[in-house]
């Protein structure tokens, strides 16, 4: 149950940018020609080749895995700025975000797509230094990249780089997916970690904003713990990773399936650096932004287990049960700090800075 | 956390409530003045831990909420003049000006940019010397002495392409309207501690005298406001109507010198129209006559004089404003206005008590009950 180890951020092999002659991405390297050919061999295929990449097609045959006759999908996009962030950069979190969808159909993530769009002018060891990140979260989140796609648009059509990741994994036979349909009254919420990491560490690097001890982005591949939990044969009713919206977000998308859910606001792990940010910058910690979170709804009879099979893994030591479902209409209610219940809704637009 | 995390002890909060269910004996309306409080009220759930007898209603402490409909066009005019950036606060974008708001403006093609602090504009003026740059000065007496600090900046180091659309307004003035309103229905006040922290409290002394209101100088987190209710309740109960000081971790009587003298040498005192509450005499701050180089109404036209009142026919915000009725009893609450499409400003800003009602669901009980 130990996870792969990644090394540290800022760490830079000694191997130089194999695309020596350019500096920076020209509308060439998108052109279909020499360049991109050389681009593709010696950038993306020199650090991502596997069995799948290797037949060289623009798509891929994927082999079935036995017991595993259920092919769950999905896809999305990624357009952080700053492209490096404390905690991860846009290529890491191409590859965590997509796990984390499969891994929330309760699938074992195998193959991604990887499609770049590269904005003319783009560094190229920038770009170097993102793939060698793609690479790296590969191997620890144990996906590979199947095939992919690359263009380069004009300079100012987009802020340095894009990336959409599309992705397949496979689901055990018998096992019946998680979804909010099949929550019921009593079970219990396990919440898998300290909330907003990644939206303040992101707003931080952006805005310029120093904190006495960093935030570090929580971004994380999920899918070894859901694995433990399924190996565990806990009963998995939900399960949701926590991204934009966090989890107030969450719970009212899976409220609205037909059940009330109520969470104990003293209950919710919340990093001192976290907190004093949103008080400062009038944001509501519920609603940040999280990259390696989730929640698992679970029968109140397994919630023990769960807390402790995601708490034996680095990414998942404070996790705890922070609330439970009760019957009801589709509905999020929170117990507050003092004690009074009130309701916890969907966050209306974005959230603002505030004057005073 | 230190100096958060002890105020908002769960256990010190249902002794507070508690108490107060001893000492009350008769029906008691308090309205705390700020926006913020208003917030922690129904973040909190504070309300709901007192007593049947006592109403907490919600002041017109939400500088965002009571600037002129007159000023934000104009800001929006400035911002889509050539050559000009307007610099803002972010929730003060949304707020909808006579026919539109600043993030349309922006949406258009105007130059408007979120700062966090006056200053960041007096560096963009810095950095942009062919831009005329004007910072849009929403806020209460906590707010204007770093706009007074970065106008006596911009006047030593000669930034003439910087200038403010002032639109400061004083909290004293308007609790004397509220008190003056013929609907008035307050008995006791929670001062906004952080207004009192640059302007101490002598000016409430004359206020609490004249309409015999108890004034407590109160914080913002839980334990804070209860304190605060608990020490206006008891004047109340006894007939008395003084002026304390529950904020003394942070509120001297004097406030603070320094900040009162930066204000003093950049702002006069002028008549200002206050959004939902009509005009008070006194209740703004303008640049003084000598800064007049710096006033941006000097260099894009005077804002309209009119006085200012609510955007729209079924929006009740000027009730809300000065605590006369609940958000909740609004009957567009939830309904026309919601945060999304608010019909007036309190729906707008983050410190608005419409927009704190909705943002903690309270829109959404009758269905939970």
């Amino acid at each position: 149950m130990t996870e792969k180890r990644t090394p540290p951020d800022g760490f830079v092999p000694a191997c130089p940018v194999p695309i020596p002659d350019y500096p920076r991405v020209t509308l060439a390297h998108g052109g279909g020609g020499r360049l991109m050919h050389d681009l593709i061999e010696r950038m993306f295929v020199e650090l991502l080749d596997n069995e799948l990449l290797g037949q060289r097609h623009d798509g891929a045959v994927v082999p079935p895995v036995p017991g595993s006759g259920r092919i769950a999908i999905t896809t999305d996009s990624y357009v952080v700025s700053p492209l490096f962030f404390p905690g991860g950069d846009i290529g890491s979190m191409a590859v965590y975000g997509t796990v984390n969808d499969l891994s929330m159909c309760a699938a074992h993530p195998s193959a991604l797509t990887l499609g770049l769009i590269l904005e003319e002018g783009l560094e190229m060891e920038l770009l170097w230094r993102i793939v060698q990140s793609i690479a790296a979260a590969c191997r620890r989140a144990g996906v590979v990249i199947a095939t992919g796609d690359t263009k380069v648009v004009e300079h100012g059509s987009c802020d340095g780089i894009y990336i959409n990741t599309a992705g397949i994994g496979t689901v055990p036979d018998g096992l019946d997916p998680p979804s909010p349909r099949r929550v019921r009254p009593g079970d219990s919420i396990v919440l898998s970690g300290d909330l907003g990491r990644h939206g303040i560490a992101v707003m931080a690097a952006r805005q310029g904003i120093r904190f006495d001890s960093p935030v570090r982005s929580d971004l994380a591949p999920l899918n070894g713990m859901v694995s433990a939990l399924i190996e565990r044969g806990i009963e998995l009713h939900c399960l949701r990773d926590l991204t934009r919206g966090g989890l107030g977000s969450a719970l009212n998308e899976i409220a609205t399936a037909g059940i009330t859910l109520t969470v104990d606001e003293a209950l919710i792990p919340i990093s001192e650096p976290v907190r004093g940010a949103c008080e400062i910058l009038g944001f509501d910690p519920l609603y940040v932004a999280n990259e390696g979170r989730f929640i698992a709804i679970v029968p109140e009879s397994a919630a023990e287990d769960c807390v402790r099979t995601i708490g034996s893994f680095e990414d998942g030591r404070e996790a705890r049960v922070v609330g439970r479902a009760i019957e009801g209409r589709p509905l999020v209610t929170m117990k507050s700090m003092i004690g009074p219940e009130r309701v916890l809704d969907m966050l209306s637009g974005e959230q603002l800075p505030r004057i005073c | 956390m230190k100096f958060v995390d002890e105020y908002r002890s769960g256990e010190a909060a249902t002794a507070y409530a508690e108490a107060l269910h001893d000492i009350s004996t008769s029906d008691w309306t308090i309205m705390e003045v700020c926006g913020g409080q208003t917030h922690a009220i129904v973040r909190f759930g504070i309300d709901r831990l007192l007593p049947g007898c006592i109403t907490l209603v919600h002041g017109p402490g939400c500088p965002v909420c009571v600037t002129p409909v007159s000023l934000i066009d104009k800001a929006i005019e400035i911002a889509a003049s050539p050559g000009a950036v307007l610099c803002s606060f972010g929730d003060m974008l949304r707020v909808p000006g006579s026919s539109r708001d600043l993030f349309s403006a922006r949406a258009e093609g105007g130059d408007v940019r979120t700062v966090y602090s006056p200053m960041d504009a007096l560096d963009i003026a810095r950095q942009e010397p062919e831009s005329r740059v004007v910072f849009f000065a929403v806020g209460f007496e906590t707010t204007a002495p770093v706009t007074a600090a970065a106008v006596l900046t911009a006047r030593r180091e000669k930034l003439l392409n910087f200038s403010l659309l002032v639109a400061h307004v004083r909290v004293p003035p308007a609790m004397e309207a509220v008190l003056s309103s013929p609907d008035n229905r307050v008995q006791g006040f929670l001062a906004a501690g952080h207004v009192c922290t640059v302007m101490g409290y002598g000016e409430y002394g004359p206020i609490a005298s004249r309409f015999g209101v108890p004034i407590v100088v109160t914080g913002f987190e839980p334990l804070d406001i209860l304190q605060g209710i608990h020490m206006c309740v008891l004047q109340l109960e006894k007939g008395v109507a003084g002026v304390e000081n529950q904020y003394g971790r942070a509120v001297r009587p004097e406030g603070n010198p320094a900040a009162r003298a930066l204000m003093d040498r950049a702002f006069v005192t002028v008549d200002r129209a206050w959004r939902g509450l009509g005009g008070i005499p006194r209740s703004g701050l303008g640049l003084r006559p000598e800064l007049s180089g710096f006033d941006a109404e000097e260099h894009f036209g005077k804002a309209r004089a009119e006085l200012d009142d609510v955007t729209a026919g079924s929006c009740l915000s000027g009730l809300v404003l000065r605590g006369a009725i609940q958000p909740a009893d609004c009957p567009s609450f939830g309904r026309a206005c919601t945060p999304e499409h608010p019909l007036g400003a309190p729906m707008v800003s983050s410190e608005g008590a419409c927009a704190a009602y909705y943002r903690y669901g309270r829109n959404r009980e009758e269905e939970h009950d």
